[in-house]
């Protein structure tokens, strides 16, 4: 029994029907004691079927510390939406509700390679020095 | 995905509430900027954009 139910799977397969290049969905998780873990996983583990540009790994909070560490990890479920380089795109929790509305755009995103931002934004962004960490507190509803 | 320096994170605030009560997070959505700026509602683009060029040059 899965999350998302046939008529959504329809109508998010065809949202994700013009991707063009691969992505890569870095799920972060653990069996025991996380609220949301297994649902987390499932659910992105059925939106990466409906995409044969999207490609799932999935890797354990607790035992794979050189993945926790490489993408710098600190909480569960954790999922990161990346092509090759890191995209710095963090979702915490179950991306559900409005959040999953989220999580598709910044599939198209990576996929695209185009982040949808003004060119002055970008430029800013370009000329970035330190690190900028923004962190958006979202409920699902 | 514009910059190897930043990192966007969602945070459901519900699952993890120590770091809502870190930020004091009272309503969503709540944007945090390196620990210490703290925007509350939704933000334009044009809006974070001022926001974090304000915080880059003090």
């Amino acid at each position: 029994m899965g999350i998302l139910k046939d008529a959504d799977k329809e109508a998010i397969r065809k949202e994700l029907a013009g991707l063009t290049g691969p992505v890569r969905i870095i799920n972060f998780t653990q069996e025991m004691e996380c609220m949301y873990c297994r649902e987390t996983n499932e659910l992105l583990s059925e939106v990466a079927a409906l995409s044969d540009k999207i490609t799932m790994e999935t890797f354990d909070f607790v035992n794979d510390k050189d993945a926790v560490d490489k993408y710098k990890i600190d909480k569960i479920p954790a999922a990161i939406v990346t092509g090759d380089e890191d995209t710095g795109i963090r979702f915490y929790g179950i991306p559900s509700g409005y959040e999953f509305i989220s999580l598709l755009d910044s599939i198209k995103m990576v996929s695209a390679g185009q982040s949808d931002l003004s060119e002055k934004t970008k430029d800013l962004l370009k000329k970035l020095k330190q690190p900028l960490h923004l962190q958006v507190f979202v409920t699902p509803t | 995905m514009e910059s190897p320096l930043v990192t966007a994170d969602m945070v459901e605030a519900t699952e993890f509430p120590h770091l809502s009560m870190k930020y004091k997070v009272q309503g969503v959505p709540r944007t945090v900027i390196n620990e210490d700026l703290h925007i509350e509602g939704a933000v334009p683009e044009q809006m974070l954009l001022q926001r974090i060029g304000e915080l880059l040059s003090p």
